[in-house]
């Protein structure tokens, strides 16, 4: 018999005649109340994190991209950005090993959560592959106001389970050294996140 | 090259020789000290907390008591986005699958993503000995395995190992196996990440192929989830072009939409944080993005028969978060190492012997003796384990695989009890003895429990089979009884 023929017999077996019957779920929490302010909140958790939080307007994208990225050199970038980063690179199938000599990557977002200040990515246009956002080491996102949302069961409803998705809540961290949070390990170093208020 | 478990000492005797290890004792009570306090706040910020425990029993329970049915699910949605699915009974063959996708491309290296599942299978040396190197990524994992030592704790597995042992481990061993560490690495967490950033920057960039688990399998859409904090874990489910997944089969919640709670659960109760750093997911093959020949292995290895066992089957809700591990006063003391096993503390009390059977050996059948059934991790823990209620039910069943045998140490203990208990006169002697004896420990001991109770480390043989993980308080020179006697109750006391 093939290996899945039996573990799906001892499956089976095992819960011989056990009461399949399917329990109630309690589903209240995604009621809860939404806290005031998500973009608010969603800014300060983010900086709980030890990462950098700037806000602009619409129209004040592009600078704000450009103090964010400071001294970083070489840039690169998604194709389908809807803004202009100067002089940056557009990623057309970078190797890892390319990507390590750039020193930061510029994408936007899919979804912000507010309450665990967290930043999701689902990798489409703008957003890049996933080595993109990963391997250079400082990440400045771009985030839209009427992206975040304010808890993960909001996030979790809007996002699409068949893209892959990157969530992320700050920089790179470990606390495997008695426990001491050490930002930094192997991914981005640096993470500037750039929050943007409708224009008008 | 990698230490295992395999032979170690039953609990009591492991235990007692961790107990001697005052450093780590102190490693441990700092680091379980802090996570506590870190989850405890955490938690507390949560009105729902307990409706979302209740959610992630329920949504768990729901998906067990359906496993057959959401197994084939899955196979299909990964079928349908490009994945392999394999099935593995046991450790052997999830291996044997992991060294044939190696081979099948001849690559000897591979980087590997934290994971209980493959530690519990022991990949690692079943690929060295098809001459295929494994490293490990996650800094922790990669203290363990340079200082050729074993985890301790299933989130923060060097949790015994601090700064000064950690930066010797670096500067000796790296260089053998990759980038050496700086020469004037210093013993600053941030420095010796920094260290490990560089030597395992190498590996990512060559890597051909990754090993991962999965905290989270998605029936209805062929989702994995992997949740990590330094993206090592991204690196390995992004760069290398071959990725194979080992996932327990009680791994799987039935559509996405319930990972609301365990993506709420999850941080919250492991490292005390809102949101870990990095969660990844990802179904199947990306076309453009990420490896492009994806397998997953479904892995049997004793949990149909811990779901067999009525009781015992809601360990499968487990989802590793260690929580239990941290407000566990008996792994405090002991470390994780004494539970011989990769999955330590309260939940490998219960589930070592689930996934095992009683009676097989007995270093497995004293783990259920391995707690003081305070209840601490059944209060801690996201997705409600009645680990004391499994703890009983096993303490019986070991019982009864060994009824026939030598009888093991506590029921020998327990029967002596039960035979001076037995008796109004022989309860007497006992007591004469146990005072007096308590009388000469008291004078002699050097130890005190908490609340500056003096103890008595071990006890004469029979007790001894039962004293020497614990500490006792010492036995007051005078009986209850003897001073109901003197006193009538106390009236007739201090005249
Ligand atoms: S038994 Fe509960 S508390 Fe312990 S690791 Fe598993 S889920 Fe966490």
């Amino acid at each position: 018999m093939s290996a899945r023929e039996e573990i799906l017999g001892a499956v089976r077996r095992a819960l011989g005649d056990a009461d399949r019957a399917e329990q109630p779920v309690p589903r209240g929490y995604r009621d809860a109340t939404a806290p005031e302010g998500v973009v608010d909140l969603f800014a300060d958790r983010v900086e709980h994190y030890r990462a950098t939080v700037t806000r602009c307007s619409a129209d004040e994208v592009e600078q704000a991209v450009r103090a964010a990225l400071g001294g970083a050199g070489k840039v690169v970038v998604p194709e389908g950005l809807p803004f202009h980063v100067e002089g940056a690179t557009v990623d057309a199938g970078l190797t890892a090993k390319e990507l390590d000599a750039m020193d930061a990557v510029v994408t936007t977002a899919t979804a912000g959560v507010a309450i665990t200040g967290t930043i999701v990515l689902d990798h489409g246009p703008g957003q890049g592959r996933r080595m993109l956002s990963l391997v250079p080491d400082m990440h400045v996102c771009v985030v839209r106001e009427d992206q975040v949302v304010a808890g993960v069961p909001d996030a979790v409803a809007r996002l699409d389970p068949v893209r892959p998705q990157t969530w992320i809540s700050g920089p790179s961290a470990t606390s495997d050294i008695e426990l001491n949070r050490v930002e930094g390990v192997h991914g981005p170093r640096t993470l500037n996140v750039v929050v943007v208020a409708p224009s008008g | 090259m990698t230490a295992t478990f395999v032979g170690m000492p039953a609990f009591p005797e492991a235990a007692r020789a961790a107990l001697a290890d005052t450093q780590l004792r102190q490693n441990l009570t700092h680091a379980t000290g802090t996570i506590r306090a870190k989850r405890a706040s955490v938690v507390g910020e949560v009105a729902e907390w307990e409706e979302l425990r209740l959610a992630g029993a329920a949504i768990k329970d729901n998906t067990l008591h359906r496993l057959d049915e959401h197994l084939l699910t899955l196979e299909a949605a990964l079928v349908e986005r490009g994945a392999v699915v394999h099935w593995a009974r046991d450790a052997d063959e999830a291996c044997r699958i992991v060294a044939e996708v190696a081979k099948s491309h001849s690559i000897d290296e591979v980087v590997k993503v934290k994971s209980m599942a493959t530690q519990e299978i022991g990949l690692n040396e079943v690929l060295a000995e098809h001459g295929i190197a494994a490293w490990e990524t996650d800094l922790a994992e990669l203290i363990v395995q340079l200082g050729d030592d074993l985890p301790s704790h299933i989130l923060v597995p060097a949790i015994h190992r601090n700064r000064a042992e950690i930066r010797e481990i670096f500067r000796d061993r790296m260089g053998e196996v990759g980038r050496p560490a700086p020469d004037d690495l210093s013993d600053e967490p941030a420095e010796l990440a920094g260290a490990a950033r560089l030597h395992l920057r190498q590996k990512f960039l060559n890597a051909k192929m990754a090993v991962s688990g999965a905290n989270f399998a998605v029936a209805e859409t062929g989702t994995l989830v992997v949740v990590e904090s330094e993206g090592n874990g991204r690196m390995c489910l992004t760069l290398p072009e071959v990725l194979v997944s080992v996932v327990g089969i009680e791994k799987l919640v039935p559509t996405w939409a319930d990972l609301d709670v365990f993506l709420q659960l999850l941080p919250r109760s492991s490292t005390g944080e809102r949101m870990n750093p990095y969660t990844s997911t990802w179904a199947g093959v990306t076309p453009g993005d990420g490896p492009q020949e994806v397998h997953v292995v479904l892995l049997d290895n004793g949990r149909t028969r811990a779901l067999a066992d009525e009781v015992g089957r809601q360990a499968l809700r487990c989802i590793r978060c260690s929580a239990c591990l941290n407000v566990c006063p008996v792994y405090e003391r002991t470390g994780g190492h004494a539970y011989g096993s990769v999955y330590p503390g309260p939940i490998g009390a219960i589930l070592n012997p689930l996934l095992k059977g009683t009676g097989v050996d007995e270093q497995t059948d004293s783990l259920p003796y391995a707690s003081t059934l305070c209840g601490a991790c059944f209060e801690a823990c996201p997705v409600r384990i009645d680990i004391p209620e499994v703890l009983v039910h096993l303490r019986s069943k070991v019982v009864d695989a060994h009824r026939d045998q030598r009888p093991k140490s506590e029921a020998l203990a327990m029967r002596a009890a039960g035979w001076a208990f037995g008796d109004a006169r022989r309860l007497d002697l006992a007591e004469k003895v146990s005072g007096v004896a308590g009388r000469v420990a008291g004078r002699l001991s050097r130890r005190s429990l908490p609340g500056g109770r003096s103890a008595v480390s071990r006890l004469p043989w029979p007790g001894s089979r039962w004293s020497d993980a614990r500490d006792l308080p010492a036995p007051p020179p005078e009986s209850f009884r003897a001073w109901w006697r003197r006193t009538r109750g106390g009236n007739e006391e201090e005249r």
